[in-house]
């Protein structure tokens, strides 16, 4: 009995698998897409929406920067380079206060009708209209005027400083010299909008309305939305419109919102994807033995930090937090935990020509004379504070500089995991000690990292400002002059690594796979490949 | 066939441990738990037997097992062998206490639901199916937030309690690493014990019901016995197998339960481990470093397989007729 | 019948409508909100506006029987996470995927756990049902967050059998994996329950008596013990498959399905109150229906409690 009792069982439980092994021969996911034109991407979560003013993340820039198109496009493999999207050309007066864009003739969107100036103009009103509550449009606040109306104080729209001169000619006047100005209009806050379909779906103020879910969204970049599934994938398809259509290599793209990396991983491994979003630290090693050719390391325009609450007593003493980052062991972190990550040096990364003063050190002795100094020696009486996290991948980092500062300054600190919501609404009542964070550039100029710290920002969360801090930060944004501007920049952020209301530990690197096929994808500080650059080659 | 449980208990329980001793596979698993145990609780307390759970050793990480290192160590040079050890301390007292709460909770709902039948059924009945829907996740959170205050006033009171006063800060350290893990998991055992103990509840309310029907418990009745006394000295003892069984499915449950909750700030917090969260974090790594995730497992499944065998014996030995067999 | 019938349906209605309140006022207790929890900080004065478009700056009496009123219209409303996405799109996207899983998964559950549990309980306390017992503990102890990565690497990457991650509802191999993971755990339950209840009832004196009559075939236990024997692992399927039907999050997260697990999990982390709303009350429908199956599954495994009624 026992015997057959088995042998019955095992062929039930086998023969899924048997059937199945008769398939088994036909070719890879990857394989047929490759063959087709079809990109496929892990894109790590669902994107919040696919209007372009109603979102913050870079999730939803990817899909956003396949639909549509900035002024400004995209470089496939420079950095610093604009490279004419849906402008054809642009130029600016002497202290880069005034830029004129002229767009380009054939410009169309997905549904034939030609991109205008007035798109850009409307665009512009809707992100800003305090009515419609765009959460992102302090990104717009250097146009003239902008943070007025978007603030209410002023109603005319008129007074703002973008005007469609004509149909193809689009005038912005802004509040101070911005020489980024081409690198900014990269972001999506800075794309235009198609008035005629937004109109036909609502009031230009109502938040969300069907006009951008399928079947009615257009766009003007080289792509258009063809398929959307939550959690599951979206599909865009060629742009027949597009003005550069006959540049466009692939014939679509599908992103995926794996929103665990190791199965992102494992789907990339076994034939199912084009690239991943990421590649977790644990991983790497594997992957570099097993697959080298896959594995891409790039320099990534980010910071990793631990944000302190310096209203807390013991924290409000700058030689405290400067103690807390002089104990941070921060090159064996980069080594051994956040892997192929580049051990900070200071708040912002190296950005064009950029680069700020390195003052963040290693140096336990240093750190126990001066929490001895704040009335602390040998971290006697020192209080136990606690460390959120949000990530269970955050845990090994914030481990390890558990152990540093318990071994080094003999102090202990607690780790709070949290869900994400508690862990916002914690830091931004300030209702916390410390916090495991960190932050992602959206262009390329040392601002994007320095004005968090100012006072009223909505990301400070640290209870920190310095008036020296913000008038030096003010006084570059009125230099027309790069290296002026970078001068005082670099005054200001010695400042801030001073003061250290953040104790920044690493530099983001994008650790990630892609498949020897895809050609036309290039190393950039942003991440913001152009799709239309891309092509796939067997 | 009632009249059994009617003898005097000592008899029934020297009987019962009599039958237990002969089972071979009990016997195992008692001596199996008893050295686990054993090596949780006793070898972590003192030092210089094992290394320090939480002491890290950046440059000799993910080492493979070893002479100077028996498990390896995991991805922060931790000597995986102590962590094992101090994790399990952790794991089975949440193990033990939540489910000892929850299966108290659910035996108790679940018999008085079936055997009273009617309305009281239907109203505890709903309120399992409420408890049943109720978003544990935000229930959790909950609970967290508030009674997070509360754990570290424990934390401070228990050491208080075991430390002589005006001792110096170091020995108040070395209680507190011993005392706080546990006492933090406090909120942790009231949110899993109140809601864990619904399938329990409907499980036992099933048999109680299908029992309460039986000819013994009418006979029970006419004698004029009182109700307390059929259900809990006739009626349970019969249900007792299912209990045992889904107590021993319980604990795995609740074990692995706690290195969830943890992700949400409710569990043991770093560095302290549990194996839970041990096997949570080996599993992310179990290509390129697999000892990390068997050695916590080995020790969890060789736990859990003792404790299911030794439940089953325990039914065995406990069912009065199984004697005859 | 029909009496019980509608008393167990407005039971329901009631149980519905306590779990919404007290649900209600749970998401309203939750730190961060929809609009507090974004990545980068969205301005006071923007997300006060929002708040209001949303009417979130209400009382909370008005937001609750707007609420209410809603749900009794069958529509929860806008999710805010995914914003301005109909919360019943989204259920109406990720319920099939769950209960197509649910039904795979449960459907091997059964088919391994019932037999394995009955053969067990036959041949007690032999080399049977210890290896049995064994099998079922390995389902039991290894979770399913280690089985899943193990199946998925070993079938995909490694033979490239069956698909690692997605779901395409066209094709079988891509939810063979999620299914035998879900049901390896559930089944490994549910073959402990039933040796469990079978035990109870091989000692109880009817079956004594057969047996004693030298009737001791495989067959004999099936006709006699199986109804009553299962009465344990019944009580532990209702919710279990409500429970999986409603989205299993490790599962999901593990091959990349787009079930109802995520939605809420992720909802509940941002306080997406239409949206939480909407899975609790579908939930909550299930584990009506599925209790309610249960207890008539029980009438007729149990005839002795029909005759009582």
């Amino acid at each position: 009995m026992f015997p057959r009792v088995t042998f019955r069982g095992l062929l039930l439980i086998a023969a899924p698998f048997l059937l199945l092994l008769g398939s088994c021969q036909k070719e890879s996911q990857v394989d047929r897409a490759t063959r087709e034109g079809i990109l496929l991407v892990g894109n790590s979560a669902e994107p919040k929406a696919l209007d372009h003013q109603l979102v913050t993340g870079v999730i939803e820039s990817k899909i956003i920067t396949s639909l549509f198109e900035g002024l400004v496009a995209d470089d496939p493999s420079r950095d610093d380079a604009a490279i004419p999207g849906a402008a054809a050309s642009w130029e600016h007066n002497e202290d880069m206060t005034g830029w004129v864009f002229r767009l380009q003739p054939q410009g169309k969107w997905s549904d034939g009708t030609p991109v205008t100036a007035h798109d850009f103009v409307f665009a512009y009103n809707r992100l800003l209209h305090p009515d419609f509550a765009g959460p992102y449009a302090e990104m717009l606040y250097f146009l003239e005027g902008a943070e007025a109306f978007n603030k209410g104080k002023i109603t005319d729209f008129s007074q703002v400083g973008v005007k469609a001169v004509d149909d193809f000619t689009l005038q912005l006047k802004l509040r101070e010299p911005v020489p980024y100005l081409p690198s900014l209009t990269r972001h999506y806050t800075w794309f235009p909008l198609p008035q005629h379909v937004v109109l036909q779906f609502g009031r230009m103020t109502d938040r969300f309305t069907k006009w951008s879910v399928l079947p009615n969204i257009v766009g003007n970049g080289p792509f258009k939305l063809t398929e959307w599934r939550f959690h599951d994938f979206i599909e865009v398809k060629r742009n027949t419109h597009y003005w550069n259509a006959a540049q466009v290599g692939l014939n679509g793209i599908r992103f995926y919102p794996v929103e665990n990396p190791y199965t992102e991983t494992r789907a990339f491994l076994s034939g199912q994807l084009h690239t991943t979003y990421q590649l977790p630290s644990d991983l790497i090693r594997t992957v570099k033995k097993n697959d080298p050719e896959f594995l891409r390391q790039e320099p990534y325009v980010g910071t990793t930090f631990i944000r302190l609450n310096t209203t807390r007593p013991a924290f409000s003493d700058p030689r405290v937090r400067q103690a807390l980052s002089l104990t941070i062991d921060r090159g064996q972190i980069c080594e051994h935990i956040m892997e192929g990550f580049i051990p900070a040096t200071s708040l912002t990364p190296k950005m064009g020509s950029y680069e700020p003063e390195a003052k963040l050190r290693f140096d336990p002795e240093r750190a126990r004379a001066l929490l001895a100094e704040a009335g602390y020696p040998n971290g006697d009486g020192f209080p136990v504070f606690s460390m959120l996290i949000s990530r269970p991948a955050a845990r090994a980092g914030a481990e390890a500089l558990q152990a540093m500062w318990l071994k080094h300054l003999n102090i202990r600190i607690n780790i709070q995991n949290m869900d994400w919501g508690s862990y916002i609404s914690a830091q931004q009542s300030l209702n916390f000690d410390m916090a495991s964070a960190g932050w992602i550039g959206d262009y390329l100029d040392p601002t994007t990292f320095l004005n968090i710290w100012t006072p009223g920002n909505g990301n400070n969360n640290t209870g920190w400002s310095d008036l020296q801090y913000d008038s030096l930060l003010r006084a570059a944004a009125l230099k027309s002059n790069p290296a002026e501007r970078t001068a005082l920049f670099r005054e200001a952020e010695s400042l801030l690594m001073d003061a250290q209301p953040i104790l920044p530990v690493s530099h983001y690197t994008r650790n990630y796979l892609l498949r020897p096929e895809v050609k036309g994808w290039h190393p950039l500080l942003l991440d913001n490949h152009p799709w239309g650059a891309i092509r796939l080659e067997r | 066939m009632s009249d059994v449980s009617l003898e005097s208990n000592s008899s029934l329980w020297k009987d019962a441990v009599h039958r237990l001793a002969r089972n071979r596979a009990a016997v195992i698993s008692v001596f199996v738990l008893a050295l686990i145990i054993a090596a949780c609780v006793i070898l972590p307390t003192f030092h210089g037997i094992i290394r320090n759970p939480d002491l890290q050793d950046l440059p000799n990480k993910n080492m493979g097992p070893s002479f100077s290192y028996w498990f390896g160590t995991d991805h922060l040079g931790r000597d995986i062998l102590s962590r094992v050890l101090s994790g399990g301390r952790i794991s089975i007292a949440v193990g033990l206490i939540t489910t000892l709460v929850s299966v108290t909770i659910g035996v108790c709902w679940g018999a008085l639901s079936g055997y009273a039948g009617g309305k009281t059924d239907a109203v505890m009945m709903r309120i399992v199916d409420i408890l049943y829907a109720l978003p544990f996740l935000i229930v959790v959170i909950l609970l967290g937030k508030t009674l997070e205050p509360l754990t570290s006033q424990l934390t401070k009171g228990v050491v208080g309690w075991f430390s002589p006063p005006g001792s110096l800060s170091a020995s108040i350290n070395k209680t507190t690493a011993w005392v706080e893990p546990i006492t933090t998991l406090v909120p942790l055992f009231i949110a899993i014990g109140a809601l864990s103990w619904l399938t329990v509840s409907r499980i036992v309310r099933a048999q109680v019901q299908s029992i309460a029907k039986q000819e013994f418990v009418e006979a029970a009745r006419s004698l004029g016995l009182g109700h307390f006394r059929i259900l809990f000295r006739h009626i349970l003892p019969n249900t007792l197998g299912p209990i045992i069984v889904y107590t021993t499915l319980t604990i795995p449950g609740v074990m692995l339960l706690e290195a969830t909750l943890s992700f949400l700030g409710l569990g043991v917090k770093p560095p302290y481990s549990s194996w839970g969260i041990l096997i949570d974090e080996g599993a992310n790594r179990m290509l390129s470093n697999p000892w990390l995730l068997f050695f916590p497992t080995l020790f969890f499944a060789s736990t859990l397989f003792a404790l299911n065998f030794l439940g089953d014996g325990l039914r065995d030995a406990l069912d009065p007729k199984s004697a005859k067999d | 019948m029909l009496a019980n019938l509608i008393g167990r349906f407005l039971q329901g209605i009631f149980v519905l409508f306590v779990l919404f309140t007290v649900t209600f006022f749970l998401i309203k207790a939750l730190p961060g909100g929809p609009f507090k929890s974004a990545e980068k900080a969205i301005p006071e004065h923007i997300r006060a506006k929002i708040e209001a478009y949303y009417g979130l700056d209400q009382p909370v009496r008005v937001q609750y029987f707007r609420q209410l009123g809603n749900l009794v219209q069958g529509d929860p409303g806008l999710s805010l996470r995914l914003e301005g996405r109909e919360v019943t799109e989204i259920i109406s996207q990720a319920f099939p995927v769950s209960l197509r899983l649910g039904i795979a998964a449960m459907t091997i559950a059964m088919c391994l756990g019932i037999p394995l549990g009955v053969v067990a309980a036959w041949r007690k306390n032999t080399l049977m049902d210890y290896s049995a017992m064994a099998l079922a503990m390995v389902g039991i102890c290894i979770p399913a967050f280690v089985i899943g990565p193990l199946l998925a690497d070993q079938f995909g990457r490694r033979m490239n059998l069956l698909p690692a991650m997605g779901w395409d509802p066209t094709d079988p191999s891509s939810w063979m994996l999620p299914a035998l993971t879900l049901g390896l755990a559930t089944g490994a339950y549910l073959s402990r329950l039933t040796r469990a209840g079978m035990l109870e009832i091989l000692s109880q004196d009817y079956i004594r008596t057969a047996k004693a009559k030298g009737v001791g075939s495989l067959r004999m236990l099936i006709r006699h013990s199986l109804r009553g024997g299962i009465i344990p692992a019944v009580a532990f399927i209702g919710p279990a498959f409500a429970g999986i039907i409603s989205g299993s999050v490790v599962i999901e997260s593990v091959f990349a399905m787009p079930g109802l697990g995520l939605h809420f999990i992720k909802s509940i982390e941002v306080g997406d109150a239409p949206m939480i709303l909407g899975s609790v009350m579908l939930y909550g429908t299930l584990i009506i229906i599925a209790n309610f199956l249960t207890d008539l599954l029980g009438l007729w495994l149990n005839p002795r409690l029909r005759a009582s009624r």
